[in-house]
Formats: C-alpha cells, structure tokens, sequence
C-alpha cells in the first residue's frame, strides 16, 4: 500500500510542517507518494526541504509534480528536479530548465563537501550584491556579511550532519507578512541533527532536560559545539551578529523542535517543541528590504 | 630574516584551483595553516613573516579561526618559545575585518596589523599596552625608560608590560631594546 503526502500549496518552512506531520504517521520502509500536483509556490526551503525528505526514504518514493506550469517552470529553473529524479519516481510532466530573468539567486545546489561551500560562496557573491543593494537596499558591507553567513550554516552540513544537503538562495515579494522583497537562504539536510551531533561530544553530560530543544538553544543561542576545541562555535555567532546587525531572520529546525532569532518585521515563536520529528537540520534566513542602508 | 607569505597563492596551492580567493570553511583553513607552518619550519631562531590578504576575497569565522588565530596562539605556545616566529597582517580590509576582529577576541589575541597609514596593533590589548607598543614603534626602538613616561607607569612596571607584549610576539627583544613588529618593516624602504 502506497502512503500519500500532499504539499500544500504554499510550500515554505511553516507549511513544511503539514508535510511532515503527514510523514510522521508513515513507516520509514513504507512506498510513499508526495502529491505536488496543486503546489502553486514553494520557497527555496520548502524545496529544499522536500529533496532531504527524499533522502530519509529507504524505498523510492514518487513525486508528484505541480500542474501548473509555471510552478513546475520555476522548480526547473530552481534546479529542484536535476536533483529530485536521483531521489524520487518522478510523475508528471518536469519540464526542461530554461536560463532566462529569474528570482533564483543560487540554484538548489548539493553540499556534501568543503569544496562546495567554495563555489556556493564564489557563486553567491556577485549576485548577493546586485540584489542586497539595489533592490533591498543594503549595505554593500553586508554582502560579505552575507556570504559569511552562508559560509557557516552549509559548513553545519559538512561538519556536523554525517551526510550531504542542499542549499538554495531565492530573493521574492513575501506578501504574507511584509508586502516587501526579502532574500530567503535555504540549507536543509537529513543528516544526525544538533541533538545527536552534540550528544557525540566526549565526557558531555545529559540532564534530564534534555531533547531537540535545548540542543538548539545550546548550539544556536550559546555556540556550543561537540569538538572541545575553543575556537569552535564562532561559526554560529558570527551567524547571530550578522542576524542581528541587519534585523534579519535565522530560524533553525532539528528533531522535533525549532528555535528561530527573530527581527523587528516578524511574529514568529522564538522556540517551539514537540513538533512531528524530521531527521537533520533545516537552516533559513531571511533578510527584508530596508528603508535606509546602514546597519540597525 | 623576513618571509612574505601570500595567502592567495597559499590558497590557491592548496585547494589546486585558480578559480578561489575567499577563504572559507574549517578545513580550507587548516590546510592553508599547515601550508604557512610548513613554510616557516625551514626559519631558526628569529623570524617576520608578513601575512598578506591583498588578494583574498573573504574570510570566514571558521577559516579566521584555523588561520589567523591557531597561527598565532602557535606562535605565542610556550613549547615554541625558543624559536621566535612574528607575524605582521598586510592587506587586511573592511572584507576580513569582521571575521579576524571576532577570532582575536575570542582567544585573547591581537596582532599587528600594517595599513596605508603605517601599523597599529589590533585585538585584545588594553590601553597602556597599545600606549606602549605605540611608542615603541613610534620611537623605533625603546628601552623600558624610555616608555614609562608615555603609559605613566615606573620603569619597573614599564618593563613587565614590554616584556608581555614580546611574549605575545608584538614586540621584538633585542640586545639593546625592543622593536615593534612592523617598526622594521615600516623602514624598510
């Protein structure tokens, strides 16, 4: 029997949630269906969300495209499918990518080893600072700011998750919630997660506390890391001071909890818990258009 | 003796592509050091070596950590005491700032940075230090007497702050004073 997963139609990182608390009810070795035949939109997280969810499958599962063409159009662009049909049976009609104008400030691109942050970061650059500045009014520093950012968060992928992730980076209208231009950082895999990554630590001791949420609040919010070396954990600060500089969004999602650093322009849950479990970590920032350049 | 060391040669070499300038990722980040420390095993004794970022894009926190801060925590470890290894960072811009200023903090670092306006040390240094290696590099070569005046301290005192700022490897000791890394540099032309 096949298990069916319907994507929403706006598939970002709140609605992911309704795509996993499917999936928590499914057993792992279970022939799954992922219906995204009436997705019309999807976030670079959403996307990239959706191949990691591919990677936890032991049986191939099959993916339904969108309908619409211009959704299926985008995820082509977005180069969600080159990656999708190494992990999906994929059903109905995936059309061919084609170059032309397009949002897609990095492509969903695979991160399995250092040099891949090297040519994300290579890639990224130029690109970041032609949307950061002219459409989003930024900075020019913040650019670097930027590609340090992530630099970081894919190096999580390499450094702490056991196996490879993706990494998408998109500029759109967020029309929800700010009616503005926002550029939307993705960098999600199934790999061990903060908790099992922590717990990895020698000599680390476990209250009785313990769970996905505090390993989030002990690797995002205190820079804790598994290796004893003190230089480590810098990564994830410098993260939070670029966050916090530019009032921009980090939200952090592992196991059955999230924790998110949130900016002025958001309402979002600083930590929620007991959420349907998802293997590996599911990394997004977001920074918003800004009235005036400089730093906050 | 001194050795100029090009980062972006360094990390072209060791990634073996001509396509990167930045510095990015832990594991870049040790093997440009361990590229750099190789490097400078052949130098006895004494030496300057000016790290050179002119042609480095960025640098991030991880790769800043493996490069600039175990470079210099090496350099200052006790075990290596008998060979006196100095640094002088060159090239670093706005760009690198943010990553190395973190680094430096973090481990209670600081290091001589030289600009278009001359050197300055940078990091965690408190004020009657920077006083101090100040004058001594303004001076060009300085005795304990000759920079108490200056930090408003006895000579005693004067001298204890040197002799830290040596161990640190921001100041050279020599048989008739002390000189600032970058002061030889500087006036070098």
């Amino acid at each position: 029997m096949t298990s069916v997963i319907t994507v929403p139609p706006s598939l970002d990182d709140q609605s992911f949630e309704q795509v996993v608390e499917q999936l928590a009810a499914v057993p792992a070795d279970a022939k799954l269906l992922v219906d995204a035949r009436h997705t019309r939109w999807a976030s670079p997280y959403g996307l990239t969300a959706l191949l990691t969810l591919g990677q936890t499958r032991q049986e191939r599962p099959t993916l339904a495209v969108p309908e619409a063409e211009e959704t299926a159009g985008y995820w082509a662009r977005a180069g969600f499918f080159k990656h999708a049909e190494e992990l999906f049976e994929l059903n109905g009609s995936v059309p061919r990518a084609r170059a032309g104008e397009s949002s897609v400030l990095l492509e969903i691109t695979p991160v399995v080893k250092s040099e891949d942050v090297h040519e994300v970061v290579g890639r990224i650059q130029q690109q970041a600072q032609k949307i950061l500045t002219t459409e989003l009014h930024y900075d020019p520093k913040a650019t670097v700011g930027f590609a340090m950012t992530l630099s970081e968060i894919c190096q999580n992928i390499i450094e702490h998750a056991g196996r490879g992730g993706w990494v998408g980076v998109q500029a759109y209208t967020y029309r929800k919630r700010l009616g503005k231009r926002v550029v939307v950082v993705a960098v999600c895999d199934a790999g061990r997660g903060f908790r099992q990554s922590l717990e990895s630590a020698p000599g680390r001791v476990l209250d009785d506390r313990w769970d996905d949420g505090k390993a989030l609040e002990d690797a995002v919010v205190r820079g804790v890391s598994r290796f004893r070396d003190p230089g480590r954990g810098q990564g994830i600060a410098g993260v939070r001071r670029f966050i916090s500089r530019w009032d921009a969004k980090l939200s952090v999602r592992s196991g059955t909890a999230r924790i998110a650093l949130i900016p002025s322009w958001d309402e979002d849950v600083p930590l929620q818990e007991n959420l349907a479990p998802f293997p590996g970590a599911q990394v997004q920032v977001t920074l918003a258009e800004r009235v005036s350049g400089g730093p906050r | 003796m001194m050795i100029h060391i090009d980062v972006s040669s360094v990390l072209r070499q060791t990634l073996s592509c001509e396509l990167y300038s930045n510095l990015v990722t832990r594991p870049t980040g040790a093997a440009v050091r361990t590229q750099i420390e190789a490097l400078l095993d052949d130098e006895r004794d004494r030496s300057l070596t000016v790290i050179d970022f002119s042609h480095v894009g960025m640098i991030d926190f991880s790769c800043a950590d493996e490069v600039v801060a175990k470079l210099l925590l090496r350099s200052v470890a006790e075990e290596r005491a008998v060979r006196e290894v100095y640094f002088l960072f060159r090239g670093v811009t706005d760009d690198h700032w943010d990553s190395i200023e973190s680094v430096l903090e973090r481990h209670g670092l600081a290091l001589v940075m030289e600009t278009d306006d001359g050197c300055r040390v940078v990091g965690t240094v408190n004020d009657r230090e920077r006083r101090a290696w100040q004058t001594v590099y303004d001076l060009g070569r300085a005795v304990p007497a000759d920079v108490a005046p200056a930090i408003g301290t006895p000579q005693d005192d004067a001298a204890r702050v040197l002799d830290g700022l040596h161990r640190r490897r921001l100041l050279m000791r020599l048989e008739d004073g002390y000189v600032a890394v970058g002061g030889l540099s500087d006036r070098r032309a």
